[in-house]
């Protein structure tokens, strides 16, 4: 090592020492932030405790439970189609995603399986509510940094994709569309080419996004190494999705495991980056929202004639046995374990939300980082607290 | 196995030699602690180990077997629910709940389902491998001491389950260090997803019965004769006067 004898160098040195024993003294007098319960980067209602030393963070502390509404429990006295009304609620903002791994675990233990017709329709459906799931997130991801425009977009084009999956379904928000066996109707006359032009106007919104958030000096200096990620760290906190493509692993349940849904029929890819940052997980968010549309364009191409329901008994009872089927939802891996005694209702079901397990890594993630970055990185996790209650 | 009545059928080629070779490794290196397995071909597979064996099972899975990714974890009650099932208020009279229900002490064997189980309780948990995409669910009795080993040192992930576990089912996991509760306040008494404990909202109001059922196009499922009674009369096509106005 060489002797510190630059003046500069030196006073920089006595600085820092004088900020330790400053913040030190923080420390003990112990300052504690509480962000939220409210607040606009949370999507619901989440408290974090933060412990703070001067601006930084050196733990923080997540609290649950505010929303929490007993999902499990209440499964348990209900019969299999009436769960797919609950767990519409889980994540609010795709809803259909949430229904159709509950359906397939089910469909799994009866031993039936969805005539070709209605997988392709689900899997049409279920991209269309990852789609107004994400897009609301890269508009909000703005909001977090200041910039408030982006969301009225995407609030505005959202709207294209919610009347179509209304019209299919009946219902904008909580579709409650997916049954055993099936799907509940067919496609209206018209929809097809309605749903490809609501699809050109979200690539037109993907490039909007791309033009005003990517490349913008700002966005890129609040996100760009911030809340960095290694893929190891977040496998084992159980990091899904984006969140974990972002870190460069490159698993997507769609393509590696697509039980009962028509992804193995199309041409799609992947997207990964390597960087694990903030500003990764978005890029991947805004291409995968690009591709979704990919998927449903070629899926509305090449829809198979048929019908849209199996064989199944008016009353539901599912054999006895066990399922686990996990599907790739907007936030992630979402899946549904359920054990069955072969009566109308299950036994206990397991919801494995992907959110629950993506903000688990808060603790570890948070730890030395600056408030104001605490909102970004809680942002571009994108969770939603309906996924983390359940 | 199902009845190999069509052999043409895909489920009658019941080998699966990636989880087949996966149990042989686990089981080759954990030993006795492997209790039971169960292999649905091309499907799933799930070991039942020894209670003292858990935390070392999550070791050996993680960092030999490559089962990086945590996916969850929970617990299974295999008690019946003293309550009845709540469900349909005609079949439900039956099994009515008593009024010393919450009391009623568990009189089962163990588990019913897959791998089996001595115990009342067990914890059940998910890993899988991004290098084979094979999931694992691993299952594990918890006696009546009620605590069983922590995962949290191998995969730091757990430690929220294990805390929504704790509260939920009053499991505890030695070296855990911090089972607050997850959801619960505090202060809350009981464990809500144990099968004795009273969902209140149905004990209160009785569920009004099956009134959801749709017809399914194309079939009339004759072995539903008795329930089918119960598929609502009134409830699902209410015309509602007041609209017209």
């Amino acid at each position: 090592m060489t002797a510190v004898n630059d003046r500069r160098q030196m006073a920089y040195i006595a600085a820092q020492a004088a900020d330790a024993r400053v913040n030190l003294e923080l420390e003990a007098e112990g300052m504690t932030l509480n962000i939220g319960p409210q607040h606009p980067a949370t999507h619901g209602t989440l408290r974090l405790v933060v412990q703070l030393d001067g601006e930084q963070v050196i733990h923080a502390d997540p609290v649950m439970g505010y929303m929490h509404r007993g999902y499990e429990k209440l499964t348990e006295v209900r019969t299999y189609p009436q769960v797919t009304t609950l767990i519409n609620r889980i994540d609010w903002l795709g809803s259909f995603a949430n229904e159709v791994p509950f359906i397939l675990a089910a469909e799994q233990l009866m031993g039936i399986e969805a005539p070709p017709r209605a997988q392709w329709i689900r899997t049409i459906l279920f991209e269309l509510a990852r789609i107004a799931n994400v897009t609301l997130f890269l508009g909000d991801m703005g909001v977090q940094l200041g910039a408030v425009s982006p969301v009225f977009y995407a609030f505005r084009d959202r709207e294209y994709i919610l009347n179509q999956i209304e019209s299919a379904t009946g219902g904008r928000f909580h579709p409650n569309f997916d049954r055993i066996g099936g799907i509940k109707d067919d496609l209206p006359a018209g929809w097809i080419a309605e749903t490809k032009s609501a699809l050109k106007e979200i690539r037109d919104f993907c490039d909007e996004m791309e033009d005003l958030i990517v490349g913008n000096e700002i966005y890129e200096a609040r996100t760009r190494g911030i809340g960095i990620i290694p893929a190891d760290v977040g496998l084992s906190y159980g990091l899904t999705g984006a969140n974990i493509r972002a870190s460069g692993v490159d698993w997507d349940v769609r393509r590696d495991n697509p039980v009962g849904l028509a992804y193995d029929q199309v041409d799609w890819k992947v997207w990964t980056h390597p960087d694990g940052d903030s500003f990764a997980r978005y890029w991947v968010r805004l291409q995968e929202t690009r591709e979704s549309c990919h998927i449903v364009e070629q899926l509305l191409d090449g829809l198979p004639a048929g019908p849209i329901m199996t064989k199944v008994p008016r009353i539901i009872k599912v054999p006895e046995g066990e399922a686990y089927i996990e599907t790739e939802n907007p936030l992630g891996v979402m899946g549904y374990y359920i054990v069955s005694q072969g009566g109308l209702e299950p036994f206990r079901v397991k919801i494995r939300s992907a959110s629950f397990s993506n903000i688990s890594i808060t603790p570890w993630l948070l730890k030395g980082t600056y408030v104001p970055d605490v909102i970004t990185i809680l942002a571009s996790l994108y969770f939603i607290l309906g996924d983390i209650d359940r | 196995m199902p009845s190999a009545d069509s052999p043409t059928e895909e489920e009658v080629v019941v080998v699966d030699e990636a989880r087949d070779a996966l149990l042989e490794a686990i089981t080759a290196e954990l030993g006795d602690a492997v209790v039971a397995s169960h292999i649905l071909p091309g499907k799933d597979l799930w070991v039942r180990v020894a209670n003292d064996a858990w935390s070392d099972t999550a070791d050996y899975l993680r960092n030999r077997q490559r089962f990086r990714f945590f996916s969850w974890l929970s617990a299974i009650d295999w008690m019946q629910s003293p309550f009845g099932r709540s469900l349909d208020a005609a079949v439900d009279i039956a099994d009515a709940p008593t009024e010393d229900a919450a009391e009623s002490e568990y009189t089962g064997t163990g588990a019913d389902g897959y791998t089996g189980g001595e115990t009342r309780f067990q914890v059940i948990s998910r890993v899988h491998s991004l290098t084979t995409q094979i999931g694992l669910n691993l299952k594990v009795d918890v006696g009546d001491d009620l605590s069983i080993g922590t995962w949290t040192k191998t995969y730091p992930g757990a430690d929220w389950h294990e805390r929504e576990v704790h509260e939920m089912f009053g499991i505890h996991f030695e070296d855990h260090g911090d089972m607050r509760n997850l959801y619960l306040p505090t202060d809350f008494e009981g464990f809500p997803l144990r099968k004795d404990f009273p969902l209140m909202a149905r004990l209160v109001k009785p569920w009004p019965g099956i009134v959801d059922v749709e017809p399914m196009p194309e079939v009339e499922e004759p072995e539903a004769g008795e329930e089918s009674s119960s598929a609502s009369p009134s409830g699902a096509t209410t015309s509602n006067p007041e609209d017209a106005s």
